[in-house]
């Protein structure tokens, strides 16, 4: 079975479908992009994926592990898959070595000094070990967001979820945290990426899903996909974004 | 005006042979300040249990609470003091209405306003807990929730601790108004401040000084209230972060 499997799912805000019948997998290693205008469905559908929003129907399973069951323990699963928000999220009253620890302490159970070490270590392969007494209010939005990916990070995490990750940046900080995501990417991390950033869909994705109104209209090999989508949506939507 | 000033009249001796004016004056302060604080413990813990509450995704609670909210701020004060003294002894079995109603002279009166002060304010802090929390941006929750924590541990790590800076102002607001209201006791026995005013002017007749005593003694106890506010706001105050917590300037 693959790392992340999406059958059939669809969801509804009250009488409005979001989702309808997506169906998707990433394999261990790989890496997509999902794209897709506003309010296609596609931050629903990776927010899907650790049970952040429920759906009605269908199922999603992580490793195995199906989690839209009553009876999966989700803090346990949620725990194993590394989130990376579009406003970054940090916690502001912590400092970052504080924001890198805390849930490795609460969830993993690890002792504080070992929580601290790990979290350094990734603070500092996201170059920014300098910085680690600072609170979040202090720093750049791209130094936040390479933060907040050394969080995820920190709790081993079996794959990774970018919901767009760089939507929320100043341009010229944008590419160091697609630097950081495309090192994460040529490690063999798991990840499935909403973005718009198609240069980095281009540079790194192995598959591109694009979705338009809650379906997945395309979901194809980068190649494929850059090269002539299929569907007349993608095609429109790959002019816009690539020739503006 | 046909009135005779009299401001040494604070170190004359009470008929009451209790010591002077000033030290019936003081003796209410310190009663003001037992009733109103042992209240503003009761409003912190039931406003925060009631206020987080209500933001949960439980239903049923979070709906038992609004009801509490809305009980308790929508009936006035004076009359919620008279519900807690001569109602609800009535209500309780008949032992511990009794029981109540014999306390010797102060807790009589002592322990229902305590009571009523705190759940009176307990619904504006429950109210003002809420409006923190959902000031709050999702994705806090998310991001907590995202990296495993529980329900309870999201709101004790990560929502909490910026609510409680978020709401630190109106909080302050929250303390004066329950030592000011503190003053409503005295209509069902509690000789506090503004109690012990009236009984000095009954027995002097010198009713401004009696209410300026109190009038000072109100508004040096509330100025220091507001500087100990300040001082926590100052020390629970975030670097970097653009927020009221750290807009307590002004002096």
């Amino acid at each position: 079975m693959a790392m992340i499997e999406i059958r059939d799912v669809s969801k509804w805000y009250g009488s409005f479908q979001v989702l309808t019948d997506c169906t998707t997998s990433v394999e261990k290693g790989e890496v997509i992009v999902v794209c897709g205008p506003s309010g296609s469905g596609k931050s629903t559908l990776i927010k899907a994926v650790n049970a952040l929003e429920p759906v009605q129907k269908g199922e999603i399973f992580v490793d195995g592990v199906r989690v839209n069951d009553p009876k999966t323990n989700l803090p346990k699963l949620r725990a194993r898959v590394g989130m990376v928000f579009q406003h970054f999220e940090l916690f502001p009253h912590l400092t970052v070595r504080q924001n890198l620890s805390l849930a490795q302490a609460l969830v993993l159970g690890r002792p504080q000094q070992e929580a601290d070490e790990r979290g350094l270590k990734y603070l500092d392969r996201v170059g920014l070990i300098d910085q680690k007494d600072k609170f979040p209010g202090q720093l750049s939005g791209g130094q936040q967001q390479r933060v907040a990916i050394a969080r995820a990070l920190s709790m081993d995490p079996i794959c990774m979820l970018f919901d767009e990750p760089t939507s929320a940046l100043d341009p010229e900080m944008i590419n160091e945290v697609l630097e950081v995501m495309q090192k994460l990417a040529t490690e063999g991390m798991t990840m499935m990426v909403v973005t718009h950033e198609m240069g980095f869909a281009n540079r790194v994705a192995n598959r591109v899903i694009f979705m338009d109104a809650g379906h997945i209209v395309e979901d194809a090999s980068k190649a494929e996909f850059f090269g002539k989508p299929r569907s007349e949506r993608a095609q429109q939507f790959l002019a816009k974004i690539l020739h503006h | 005006m046909n009135y005779h000033w009299n401001w040494k009249i604070f170190w004359d001796l009470t008929p009451e042979g209790s010591g002077t004016y000033l030290h019936t004056l003081l003796v209410g302060l310190l009663w003001t300040l037992a009733t109103a604080l042992a209240a503003w413990v009761i409003a912190l813990v039931l406003g925060v249990i009631v206020g987080v509450i209500r933001t949960t995704p439980r239903k049923w609670a979070g709906r038992f609470c609004n009801g509490y909210v809305e009980l308790f701020r929508n009936i006035p004060l004076l009359v919620q003091m008279f519900l807690w003294f001569f109602v609800i002894p009535e209500l309780l079995p008949k032992h511990l209405g009794d029981a109540i109603k014999q306390m010797p002279p102060p807790w009589a009166s002592y322990v229902p306003a305590v009571l009523c002060l705190g759940f009176f304010t307990s619904a504006r802090v429950a109210e003002q807990v809420r409006a923190g929390i959902q000031a709050l941006p999702r994705g806090q929750r998310m991001a907590g929730t995202a990296l495993g924590l529980t329900l309870p541990q999201t709101y004790r790590h990560v929502i909490l601790p910026m609510t409680f800076r978020i709401i630190l102002p109106p909080l302050t607001s929250e303390f004066l108004n329950i030592i000011k209201n503190s003053s409503v006791a005295l209509t069902i026995g509690v000789v506090e401040l503004t109690a012990a005013a009236r009984a000095m002017q009954e027995f002097s007749f010198q009713v401004f000084e009696a209410f300026t005593g109190a009038t000072i003694l109100y508004i040096l106890t509330n100025i220091l209230v507001i500087y100990g506010m300040r001082w926590v706001e100052r020390r629970v105050a975030i670097p970097g972060f653009i927020g009221p917590a750290v807009q307590a300037g002004g002096h």
